[in-house]
């Protein structure tokens, strides 16, 4: 498959785009792979780029039950960041950005990867310090944060947006993260999907895995809709499912529930937000993509679901406070909304681990916030796959962290599956 | 969604405020047993399927319901008091 360039749209603009090649093969599945990875969605295919590119580990197997990227990773609101206040975030968030500045160029493929800013609105003074607190600590791990003081300044960074003392949440100030920004979700499932494939890789689609194939205590392989696939090690990264899949391998219960996210596109507008915004009196965040829709979303809806679609109150409540923010935008009409499975974790903290059987690997606990950590899951993943050890970044991210106490908790409220 | 209350019959969700899988059981409170704390402050079945379920009618009557709904259809099959449940 030829290298994307300029060269190459000029050749196929010339043939009237008639001789582009799909970006990955179709392949049947092989009797037998080094690893299968389950789900084809940002996490699983990163992790199999990263096993390919860092490890030279290619006889692998990408299984999606539907098509590659139908799940979280093409449900997201397209948001990456690395503003966090524990160093096992920073650190870990912080290496995702990383690897996003590059991303494109990794891959050879585009992913339209925009560092407009993301800027969290402060509501009352103590609100301002903890955005303080939050953005030394940023810095003093290297990553950039500006604390930004009085609503003028915002107002100055952000037209459009309420600043006035009769809003209904008067602004004070916020924390911007200028090298935050958004990417197109859906080019980086087909991106990692690509340059996977590239090297070696299987993707194979429309494949549902319905048990798990053992040898005494140790995973040997998977049974899927496609037959039977050996394996000498299995990872799973299934997001939502993370439940019923784990089930599967007759583990009955992990420290995680699946809950439903809406999100929801307005009807395409002329530029009018350069930058991701957030909402500090409530939770909202929201975007202008390049196709001209406000894309933005809320909370989760509160109760356990598998169900890829919420209810109202959500979606009254994420348009109340948007309209809060942008009163201009109050007559916008919302184009479509629509629903993911998120698997929130008991600290808000994600787990990528080895085991919990021998022969398997779990990624997961991502809750709502695994897009921005697409990059840096796949290449942590992957090394604890390849070496059976756990990456430095992902050290603390284990699946034991919550008998043994040492929990993740950004938000320092203790257990509760409902954190960012 | 909307949830039967017993008392007040059909409402909208937006009255209810959720509180969790009700099919864990709390250890006693004189308990030092690590393992079962961690049991039930951490680990979940995450069921996909009927969940039992507890509700409170926060604005309504007050009362506690224990709700057995579909986590893939959100059908609700059964509400009831949660008399003699302990959260």
């Amino acid at each position: 498959m030829a290298e994307y360039s300029a060269l190459s749209l000029l050749k196929n603009a010339l043939s009237a785009n008639r001789d582009w090649k799909p970006a990955w093969r179709k392949p049947e599945p092989k009797p037998a792979y080094d690893v299968v990875i389950i789900g084809g969605g940002g996490h699983g295919l990163s992790t199999a780029w990263y096993l390919a590119k860092e490890h030279g580990i290619t006889n692998v197997a990408v299984l999606e039950k539907g098509y590659l990227g139908s799940g979280n990773i093409g449900r997201n609101t397209t948001i990456i960041r690395s503003n966090y206040l524990l160093p096992e975030n920073t650190r870990f968030y912080e290496h995702s950005m990383k690897l996003w500045e590059n991303l494109s160029h990794e891959l050879n493929y585009n992913v339209m990867f925009s560092q407009r800013g993301v800027l969290n609105l402060a509501h009352t003074p103590s609100q301002l310090d903890d955005f303080a607190r939050r953005g030394n600590a940023m810095r003093h791990e290297g990553i950039d944060a500006e604390l930004i003081v009085g609503a003028a300044a915002v107002g100055r960074l952000v037209p459009g947006l309420d600043v006035s003392g009769s809003a209904r949440f008067p602004i004070i100030g916020g924390l911007l993260q200028p090298r935050a920004g958004t990417a197109r979700h859906d080019a980086v499932a087909w991106g990692y999907a690509r340059a996977a494939d590239r090297r070696g890789v299987d993707m194979i689609e429309n494949c549902e895995v319905t048990g798990f194939l053992r040898e005494g205590d140790r995973i040997v392989g998977v049974s899927t809709t496609r037959g039977e696939i050996r394996a000498g090690k299995v990872a799973v990264a299934v997001a939502g499912s993370t439940g019923r899949v784990m089930k599967l391998a007759g583990i009955e219960r992990l420290p995680i529930e699946s809950h439903v996210l809406q999100a929801f596109v307005s009807e395409a507008l002329k530029p009018v937000l350069h930058t991701v915004v957030t909402f500090g009196a409530g939770h909202l965040y929201a975007s202008q993509s390049d196709k001209g829709g406000l894309v933005f979303g809320g909370d989760i809806d509160g109760y356990n679901s598998y169900a890829q679609r919420g209810n109202l109150p959500v979606v009254e409540e994420v348009a109340s406070e948007f309209v809060a923010m942008f009163p201009g935008f109050s007559r916008v009409r919302l184009l479509r909304s629509w629903g993911g499975i998120m698997d929130m974790s008991m600290d808000g903290s994600p787990i990528i681990t080895t085991g919990p059987l021998p022969g398997m690997y779990l990624n997961c606990g991502w809750c709502y916030g695994g897009f921005k950590a697409t990059p840096a899951s796949g290449y942590c993943f992957a090394h604890t796959i390849a070496r059976d050890e756990q990456h430095p970044l992902s050290a603390a991210f284990t699946l034991d962290r919550f008998q043994r106490g040492i929990l993740i908790d950004e938000k320092g409220q203790g257990a509760t599956p409902r954190l960012h | 969604m909307l949830i039967s209350c017993p008392y007040c019959g059909p409402r909208d969700v937006s009255e209810f405020t959720y509180q969790g899988d009700a099919t864990r059981t709390r250890p006693d409170p004189a308990s030092a047993d690590a393992a079962a704390w961690h049991e039930y402050v951490y680990e979940r079945s995450n069921e996909a399927g009927p969940h039992r379920e507890f509700w409170q009618h926060a604005g309504g009557c007050r009362a506690h319901v224990v709700v057995i709904r579909n986590t893939v259809t959100h059908e609700i099959s059964s509400v009831a008091p949660a008399r003699g449940d302990r959260i």
